[in-house]
């Protein structure tokens, strides 16, 4: 066998071996990409629906297609201006690429990034769930980083834009069983029935460090931190503090009242 | 050892030569992935697939391989093959893939596979090697589906999600053991496994390392 030793046919079989199996991985990837990406659209679906809550957990993949259909409006929103805009397609517009596409998005000034994206698309695309013509809930994609990934996910809020119906997460690579504890529907249900903003309307949702005291004028905005993961608590608290804030969709938000305070008064 | 046959490497890792019982390998996945029968199913099948396929492969060109990199080429097949199980778990089972993902890919430095190429496949013929990967896997699955049952089962109620005890939280009788959930619970269900396994079959008792010697005076040494 002294004849396999040689340095030649080492590198002949590595490069070999190399080839024949890159050749398989990629062929094995570029075959599935489709059901794969079909599969993250339903995800995304089915993760829209259910923060809601307009169920989706244990729905068929038709059932989900079927329902989003029905109840959920996808609309483009030009983040500066908080005006819906018809300038994208909202059912192809994809925010998360338009945020890594120079011209789409803007690098944040670091004093602005609270969620370290980093950079900010000009435009998002926003889901209504509308009833009679009027709006029943307003549905946000929100983001930022927590202690080792980007945390993806969505907050509902009610059509008063004040109170939160669902939030929750879609995408993350937090520790299991720590920060990973935001996936546990214990905490998540925690958030249905907060309210984000005060009377003055300034911006009050908070997660704090431990428990909520029930007796404090506070616990109305107030979340229980995730008890071992400071820092993906944190990262949580700054990513809704972002998306919420004037940066995020603050300015949507402050239209869409001043819509229905218009709507109220007629 | 006698000459391997078709039967003897099928079904002698079940329960003569069970990968995790008597070989001790492949400890890691098997504490992670059995607080549900759902994923140790699933779990079992990718490795079993990966273990079989990288044994068939690797001894297909086992005569070709030299012996100064035999280990990364056994590698580089075992990488490409779970890269390709976790490719098809995202297009066929998403929801469990997002469950599953991070020890799907950890099936790459598992060391039953690893083993099994090394000790087996550079030495024997692709359909016997091919054979011996299914047997291993299958012993595997065998440890991870009783783990999977019991800790399901009597941790929360359920097998494969449907309710079997009725849960005091749902209004039933039962009193889950929530320490069963935890991973250091299939540690103590694999010792106690093992020593089931080890009474009933003593010649896999392995012989003491050492000996304490005896005590030979009550004076302390000084």
């Amino acid at each position: 066998m002294a004849k396999q030793e040689s340095t030649l046919r080492t590198l002949t079989v590595a490069m070999l071996v190399c080839l024949v199996c890159s050749i398989f991985v990629a062929g094995g990837a570029v075959m599935l990409k489709p059901t794969q990406v079909e599969n993250r659209q339903l995800d995304k679906q089915r993760s829209i629906l259910t923060i809601a809550g307009l169920g989706g957990e244990g729905l068929s993949a038709k059932q989900v297609k079927a329902l989003y259909a029905e109840r959920i409006r996808a609309r483009v929103v030009d983040l500066q201006t908080g005006q819906f805009s018809e300038a994208q397609d909202a059912a192809s517009f994809d925010p998360l690429k338009a945020a890594k596409d120079p011209q789409l998005s803007d690098a944040l000034p670091r004093e602005q990034d609270i969620a370290s994206i980093k950079r900010r698309e000009r435009f998002s695309t926003v889901y209504l769930v509308e009833r009679d013509g009027q709006l029943e809930s307003l549905i946000l994609p929100v983001r930022g980083y927590g202690l080792w990934s980007t945390l993806y996910g969505f907050i509902a809020v009610k059509g008063d834009l004040n109170t939160v119906v669902g939030f929750g997460f879609y995408q993350h690579g937090e520790t299991p069983g720590l920060g990973g504890e935001v996936d546990n529907p214990k905490w998540k249900a925690l958030w249905t029935g907060k309210s984000l903003f005060d009377e003055q309307g300034t911006l009050a949702v908070e997660v704090i460090k431990g428990s909520v005291d029930p007796q404090s004028t506070k616990a109305a905005h107030q979340v229980d931190g995730l008890a071992g993961a400071t820092l993906t608590s944190k990262g949580v608290n700054n990513l809704l503090h972002f998306w919420l804030g004037e940066n995020g969709f603050g300015p949507l938000l402050a239209n869409l009242k001043l819509l229905t305070q218009k709507a109220g008064e007629a | 050892m006698s000459q391997p046959t078709y039967k003897s490497v099928l079904l002698d890792p079940i329960l003569h030569n069970n990968p995790i019982g008597l070989q001790i390998l492949g400890i890691c996945s098997a504490l992670a992935v059995t607080s549900n029968l759902k994923t140790a199913l699933v779990m079992s099948i990718a490795l079993t697939l990966v273990t079989a396929f990288s044994n068939l492969f690797i001894s297909m060109i086992r005569s070709q391989i030299p012996s100064s990199i035999r280990m990364i080429v056994q590698m580089v097949i075992i990488a490409s093959l779970v890269i390709v199980v976790d490719q098809v778990l995202k297009a066929f089972a998403y929801s469990l893939s997002k469950q599953l993902s991070v020890f799907v890919g950890l099936i790459i430095t598992n060391c039953i596979v690893m083993g099994r190429a090394e000790a087996f496949a550079m030495q024997n013929p692709p359909l016997l090697a091919f054979c011996d990967g299914i047997g291993n896997g299958l012993g595997y699955s065998a440890m991870l589906v009783v783990l999977g049952v019991v800790r399901e089962l009597f941790g929360s109620g359920k097998l494969l999600g449907y309710s079997i005890l009725p849960t005091v939280n749902d209004g039933g009788w039962y009193q889950p053991n929530g320490l069963l959930l935890l991973p250091p619970s299939a540690f103590f269900l694999i010792g106690l496994i093992i020593w089931a396994l080890r009474s009933w079959k003593p010649e896999q008792k392995e012989a003491p390392a050492f000996r304490l010697a005896p005590q030979v005076s009550d004076k302390e040494a000084c």
